[in-house]
């Protein structure tokens, strides 16, 4: 506890030094809202529960996009490994759409999708479908070819050898690709909702910003940035879960 | 490379020909998709299988940015989206890299950045945007500023993790030869830190062009996401689709652009033969 503490104390500082200028005045307050009126505007937007219903939908977006990546991405880079016709096929154009922007696609999926929840989730779903797919596609390609040949020679189907071999030698590097995705899908989700939505934390921010509810508005990015970071935490904490049986 | 190995003789010039033609038929060979993808585009927008608002033709979307570069307007939102990008990546680069050094070799330092780097790395730092238009304001400053605050935890996490691999016999050997501390910075840590420094700023480089891209959708004005936005708010979808393939382009040539430098900053390094790629 106490080296925890010991670890974040500047964070506690910045804190500090954030509500002593506010409230010192050296900073306007309608540039930087005090800390304690954040946090008593958090505790109105919590129990009026707009920042639930709010939340809940953007967490419902992120997931849905995340997972449809994380399933279409992890097939297409393991058979991109498997298969060399798929190979042949796919990956030019993964090689080729990787390095775009994929918030370029935002206005795109607005026109195509419209302003709701569709628009949200397949922005997410093809912008972080790409990092997956490559990761499980360098994943499995490392597979060694020993294990492999092994695995043959004592009986093994092919799909066996997949399943049992390719899939789990390629888990380290495909897991970390999802941990790209899943900060990529934060990143897509608040965007898309800062620039068209009608519900959602990014839409939140819009509105209470343009209201100048600067108090607000300060309390909702501060929650986003928070769960960010909390997401990131649990995934890593997954990660070496699964990952334990390596040496 | 294969033209220093002195133990073979260079293989015939017949064989060589025949190995260049087999790379120049891959390289064909891997375009196919990428042109079927186009046909196929054609193809669907062409026989209104889609509406020519939801899937213009590519015809009718080329010559819009062929009308766009010939009326200057390309390059000039071209220019201003890149200007503020590349503003962004190298202030991030140089502050970065600076401070990452700085946190390897001051204990203090460490102690107050640490928590900092690692709480606002993985953060969505994109929900911050608000924030900084309310305090710098609508123009380049506060896009520029934006880009920074992204880019630079990957630059940061990167130079650590690459100071703190440095291998200690290169550092006590360049001790007890009489190096000063800034010679060992120079001589030995940066050189041997490198790979690893630009693995990191290849990292950083493609979050400089997503952010501009999205700050620009949001606060319009100019700039090829701006000019996209502006396209979509008109339902000119001829616009929007020229605007993708105009970032697309920016983003493949910055990639391709870094990893050129990186190959030739690395000549020295034994991973120049193997060049790492995307």
């Amino acid at each position: 506890m106490t080296a925890v503490l010991t670890r974040y104390f500047p964070l506690l500082l910045l804190a500090a030094a954030w509500e002593a200028t506010t409230r010192a005045g050296l900073v306007p307050a309608s540039a930087l809202p005090p800390l304690d009126k954040v946090a008593s505007a958090w505790y109105g937007l919590a129990a009026g529960g707009d920042l639930w219903t709010n939340g809940v939908s953007s967490m419902t977006r992120g997931a849905a996009g995340l997972a449809l990546a994380v399933v279409f991405g992890s097939l297409i880079g393991v058979l991109m490994a498997w298969y060399k016709p798929v190979h042949v096929v796919v990956n030019p154009i993964v090689q080729f759409f990787y390095p775009m922007p994929k918030s370029a696609l935002i206005p795109v999926m607005v026109l195509w999708l419209g302003f709701g929840d569709a628009s949200k989730i397949v922005l997410i779903f093809v912008g972080c479908m790409l990092p997956v797919t490559l990761s499980a596609f360098n994943g499995a390609r490392g597979t060694d070819e020993v294990l492999i040949w092994s695995a043959r020679a004592m009986g093994a189907s092919r799909a066996r050898v997949l399943f049992e071999v390719v899939v789990p030698s390629a888990l380290p590097e495909l897991l970390s690709g999802i941990r790209t995705a899943l900060a990529l899908s934060f990143v897509l989700l608040v965007a898309s909702e800062l620039i068209v939505a009608r519900s959602g934390f990014g839409y939140m921010i819009g509105w209470l910003g343009d209201g100048g509810a600067y108090d607000s508005m300060f309390a909702v990015v501060l929650t986003v940035a928070f769960l960010g970071f909390v997401a990131d935490r649990l995934y890593l904490m997954l990660m070496q879960h699964v990952l334990a049986w390596r040496e | 490379m294969s033209a220093e190995t002195p133990i073979f003789a260079p293989a015939p010039t017949g064989l060589r020909l025949d190995r260049m033609a087999i790379a120049a038929g891959q390289q064909i060979a891997s375009l196919l998709p990428l042109i079927a993808l186009v046909v196929a585009w054609e193809g669907l927008a062409r026989a209104h299988i889609l509406s020519t608002f939801l899937l213009p033709p590519l015809s009718s979307v080329l010559e819009r940015i062929w009308e766009d570069a010939a009326s200057g307007d390309l390059l000039f939102n071209l220019g201003s989206t890149l200007y503020r990008a590349m503003a962004g990546f190298v202030i991030a680069a140089v502050l970065g890299v600076g401070l990452g050094i700085v946190m390897t070799r001051n204990a203090v330092v460490r102690w107050f950045f640490d928590p900092i780097v690692s709480v606002a790395f993985p953060m969505p730092k994109i929900a911050f945007l608000p924030v900084f238009m309310l305090w710098l304001g609508l123009y380049d400053t506060s896009k520029i500023t934006m880009v920074v605050f992204n880019a630079i935890f990957p630059v940061i996490t990167a130079t650590i993790a690459a100071a703190e691999g440095v291998d200690g016999y290169l550092l006590w050997s360049a001790r007890s030869l009489g190096a000063s501390d800034r010679q060992l910075l120079r001589e030995i840590i940066l050189p041997a830190a490198a790979p690893q420094i630009l693995t990191g700023l290849q990292v950083a480089l493609p979050i400089s062009l997503i952010v501009e891209v999205v700050i620009e959708m949001l606060m319009g004005g100019t700039g090829l996401g701006g000019s996209m936005i502006a396209a979509s708010r008109f339902a000119d979808s001829p616009g929007v689709f020229a605007g993708i393939i105009e970032i697309a382009i920016a983003g493949l040539a910055l990639v391709k652009g870094i990893s050129i430098v990186r190959r030739h900053l690395l000549v020295w390094h034994q991973e120049a033969e193997d060049p790492t790629t995307v």
